[in-house]
């Protein structure tokens, strides 16, 4: 093991040319090649790269895609979003545990296998849905999942899981996926067939820099990522900061549950993104871009390198790029490690330069201080392409479309319990009832727009209409029939923050824990009226007091849907009962005793028989 | 007397100076008129002109990181951690009111109940900031919470040194000790979101190059009770101890007055 391991890390280190903030990429390498980045390979890469221990363990320790402790070959990550839940993947998990003798979070111990759960990732309209390395496998059932494990332990080829390819360029020899795209509706900005290839390009460079910011301003285009932030300001800002080199990244993390629309822009639109990227590279004077690609898309990667090579060959990247002296550009893919939080734009920056993925402090804001200390804008993937658009079409055909605030249109991820979930490109200001139409949802009830720290609707909210004037969203549309549990949906928006937490600022760290702790109590059926002051004053102080956007939010699932859904809560709270304290339930607190004396309660437990052990 | 005297003189020549040359401005905290410079955050302001500003993470000589969170102020209405955010022109700060008060209690809270406090058996009372900070803020008995009772195992490998991170608040004052002042890394973080920790730098305190003069094992950095010198326990008696004596923060509110600015 010794020498091999040696080997591997020199090699790995070598490929990246030792650079620091290229780390993430050296310790994938590792981790493929030797299941694990292990104690004694974290002292090797040390070494190797001048650093440290104890930062090779803060990363390893921090992505979920690296592991101190070896994994399997195979590593199977099933999707634990809600809607698989509802989908089924528990049965599916069941099955593969069954087949290959594991359970979850185990790893044979022929070192063949490794069985996890994962956060959403970004197949919610094909659920229940896995990766299997780096093989998406999607609509998974009990008896696909059979085969599957069957298969994998016969030959331990993930390369025969692919039976049947999916749509469009999912079938590329490079792409080689079963997944689909599942476009649903098509609209004038992004997925029709209007998309002029380099036009907006073209358009752009006859122009001066600072007339493209005038036009995207012009244009109204606000982020597509959720915030909503101006593209035009945002530009302004960067290129009116004062340095040699300006970064252009592009966020591809898409880690927000139930958001998929960005990995179909990136298997239809590669070039239109690589082309705003370019465009925005020109505007702000942009010397270098990253994309990153979170690490569920692995699969996506070499296709999108070679769409980033065939641009270079074409004078599309590089030095003096459409004719243009003096214009050079060119984009990096960074591939993420497994962690929600570096889609948050500060921490995507700390990735990118491989640290843990921590949000900065800030001031100063990337567009002053990004990457490196350099001004940075970072964008989403599907702004990248509106811009490519806007320059094409112009900014005034833009703004037509949408509403005063929220022009052009928005790709929407809509999953759930509808007959055709899939990405619809909708104008701006959409009803949520329309969504629900089109998507053929016959029974919601609960719709919960823009991903876990979105807003949960009831039934009378679903004139609400998709806009940042109102419900503001990244894409994400998830929709729920009337035979969900609410709280299970809340419940799973917690579990999903405290995963994704980074830990840095207390409270959310701690906060959504005690959050999430108070939403049981009442599925339990033991909490009281108070419990509900005490979720609504802890969210507030969670809020309030978080250093980033993640603890800024996190509690909006428990504060919309106490709102929205007052009378589920209200059937769930009780009064105390056996003349004790409220709130307090003698069988929980019985439980530990049980535990301890392993024995039955005498008095509480008249069944149990008390008969010891 | 008459040296203490000039010192004063050329101390607050030296002030008028550097507020010409770098940029003094005004603002309010609570609606008193404070002065701040460029490159100061709030923190900073508020601290010489004798207004505390209840802080963990934050401490006098290493760079601010902004994760406790208990230093939390309204800026203009928006909620901002003061030790990290820059003191600006005509800004108006809120400190003290009730709404920051609970905040700050909440987070003091969640402090205590995400780890292991046994204050009368543990070797910090009463020369802790967290239990301090708990009393300067009205809490004798953190009850709102669950316990979250951590097992966190105890590195005893070093002779002379314990780490118990069953009390740690995550602070970071350690690691950024030992980066930034003792040039080495014992201490860094490690793990994410609730199980992010505090590791060292091998595998265990005994590999690392940690040495009894560093920083970061002084009593003052570990605001707690993590880092404890073995053989050297409770050697202050108890009632005597730094914050039996004042609460915490008086040091920063005498000194204002002493130096008669109030
Ligand atoms: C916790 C968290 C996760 C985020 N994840 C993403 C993401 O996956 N993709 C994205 O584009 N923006 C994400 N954002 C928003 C980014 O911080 C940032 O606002 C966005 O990338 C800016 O691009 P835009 O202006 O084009 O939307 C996230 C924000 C937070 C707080
Ligand atoms: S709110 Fe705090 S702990 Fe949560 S992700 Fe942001 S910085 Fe990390
Ligand atoms: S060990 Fe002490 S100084 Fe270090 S992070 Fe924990 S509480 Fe802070
Ligand atoms: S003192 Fe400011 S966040 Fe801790």
């Amino acid at each position: 093991m010794g020498k091999d391991t040696v080997s591997v890390v020199r090699q790995a280190c070598k490929k990246f040319d030792h650079e620091g903030s290229r780390i993430l990429d050296i310790l994938r390498e590792v981790q493929k090649r030797l299941a694990c980045v292990s104690g004694e390979t974290m002292d090797l890469l040390a070494a190797e790269l001048s650093t440290h221990r104890i930062e090779i363990e803060g990363l390893v320790s921090f992505y979920s895609f690296f592991s101190e402790n070896r994994k399997g070959k195979i590593i199977i990550r099933l999707c634990d979003d809600i809607i698989d839940r509802f989908a089924g993947i528990e049965r599916v998990a069941k099955v593969f545990s069954e087949e290959l003798g594991i359970g979850i979070g185990e790893t044979s111990s022929d070192w063949n296998f490794s069985l996890e759960f994962t956060p959403c990732i970004g197949m919610s309209d094909q659920a229940p849905a896995a990766l299997i390395n780096e093989t998406v496998v999607t609509k998974l059932t009990p008896e696909s999942a059979g085969v599957i494990a069957r298969s994998l332990k016969k030959n331990l080829d993930t390369s025969a899981l692919v039976k049947k390819k999916g749509d469009g360029n999912n079938a590329d020899r490079l792409v080689n996926a079963m997944v689909e795209n599942n476009i649903r509706k098509k609209g004038e900005v992004l997925l029709g067939d209007n998309v002029r290839a380099e036009a907006g390009l073209r358009k752009a460079l006859k122009k001066k820099p600072e007339e493209v910011i005038q036009e995207v301003l012009d244009s109204g285009l606000r982020g597509r990522g959720g915030a909503g932030f101006s593209t035009g300001l945002k530009w302004s800002l960067a290129r009116k900061a004062k340095d040699a080199r300006r970064f252009v990244i592009c966020n591809a993390d898409e880690g927000e549950p139930g958001t998929f629309k960005d990995r179909v822009l990136l298997t239809e639109r590669a070039d239109l993104i690589f082309e705003g990227m370019t465009i925005a590279a020109y505007a702000i004077g942009g010397t270098s871009g990253i994309v990153y690609l979170r690490a569920e898309y692995e699969y996506l990667l070499p296709y999108l390198e070679r769409v980033l090579a065939r641009r270079r060959k074409a004078g599309l990247l590089g030095k003096n790029i459409g004719g243009e002296k003096g214009f050079a550009f060119d984009i990096r893919i960074q591939l993420g490690g497994g962690a929600y939080i570096c889609g948050e734009e500060s921490a995507l920056i700390s990735s990118c330069e491989g640290l843990r993925g921590e949000p900065k402090t800030r001031p100063p804001f990337p567009v002053e201080r990004g990457f490196l200390g350099h001004p940075t804008i970072v964008n989403n993937v599907e702004t990248f392409c509106c811009a490519a658009r806007i320059l094409d079409g112009g900014p005034r055909w833009f703004a037509a479309m949408g509403t005063a605030k929220s022009s052009g249109t928005k790709l929407l991820s809509v999953s759930g319990d509808c007959a055709k979930p899939g990405i619809y490109e909708v104008p701006f200001g959409i009803r949520v009832a329309d969504v629900l139409d089109m998507a053929g949802a016959d029974d919601p009830t609960i719709v919960q727009v823009g991903g876990a720290s979105g807003e949960m609707l009831n039934r009378g909210s679903f004139y609400r209409k998709i806009c940042f004037e109102d419900l503001s969203t990244g894409g994400s549309f998830m929709t729920f029939n009337s035979s969900r549990n609410m709280l299970k949906i809340v419940d799973y928006f917690l579990e999903f923050f405290i995963h994704e937490s980074c830990g840095y600022c207390t409270p959310c760290r701690v906060g959504n824990v005690f959050l999430r702790e108070r939403i049981q109590k009442i599925m339990e059926g033991y909490a009281v009226k108070a419990d509900l002051d005490y979720l609504k004053d802890l969210s507030r102080t969670i809020m309030m007091t978080s250093r980033c956007g993640l603890g800024n939010t996190s509690p909006r699932p428990v504060l919309s849907s106490i709102d929205q859904f007052p009378v589920v809560y209200a059937s769930l709270l009780g009064e105390g009962g056996e003349g004790l304290e409220a709130g307090f339930s003698i069988q929980k607190a019985l439980e530990e005793s049980r535990r301890i004396a392993k024995r039955s309660s005498m008095i509480y437990d008249p069944v149990y028989g008390g008969s010891s052990d | 007397m008459t040296r203490f005297m000039e010192e004063a003189a050329i101390e607050s020549m030296a002030e008028k100076v550097g507020d010409i040359m770098r940029n003094a401005f005004v603002f309010n905290i609570d609606g008193v008129g404070v002065k701040g410079k460029d490159g100061q955050t709030i923190m900073d302001a508020a601290d010489q002109a004798g207004i505390y500003i209840p802080r963990l993470c934050d401490v006098e000589g290493l760079e601010p990181q902004g994760s406790c969170r208990v230093c939390t102020v309204k800026v203009n209405g928006r909620p901002a951690a003061a030790c990290t955010q820059p003191a600006a022109e005509g800004i108006e700060v809120e400190n003290e009111t009730l709404e920051i008060f609970n905040w700050r209690r909440d987070l003091i809270r969640m402090l205590f109940h995400e780890g292991n406090h046994l204050c009368p058996i543990c070797e910090a009372s009463g020369r802790c900031e967290l239990q301090a900070m708990a009393y300067r803020l009205g809490i004798f008995q953190p009850a709102k919470y669950p316990y979250l009772q951590p097992v966190r195992p105890i590195d005893a490998s070093h002779p002379d040194i314990m780490l118990d991170t069953n009390r740690c608040i995550r602070c970071g004052r350690c690691i950024r000790a030992s980066k930034d002042i003792d040039g080495k890394n014992v201490f860094g973080y490690v793990g994410r979101g609730m199980h992010k920790r505090v590791g060292v730098n091998g595998k265990n305190l005994a590999q690392t190059n940690v040495h009894l003069d560093d920083r970061a094992i002084a009593l003052e950095t570990c605001p707690v009770g993590c880092i404890i010198r073995k053989g050297l326990g409770f050697f202050t008696p108890i009632g005597q101890r730094e914050f039996d004596r004042a609460p915490i923060g008086s040091t920063i509110e005498k000194a204002v007055l002493k130096r008669g600015k109030k």
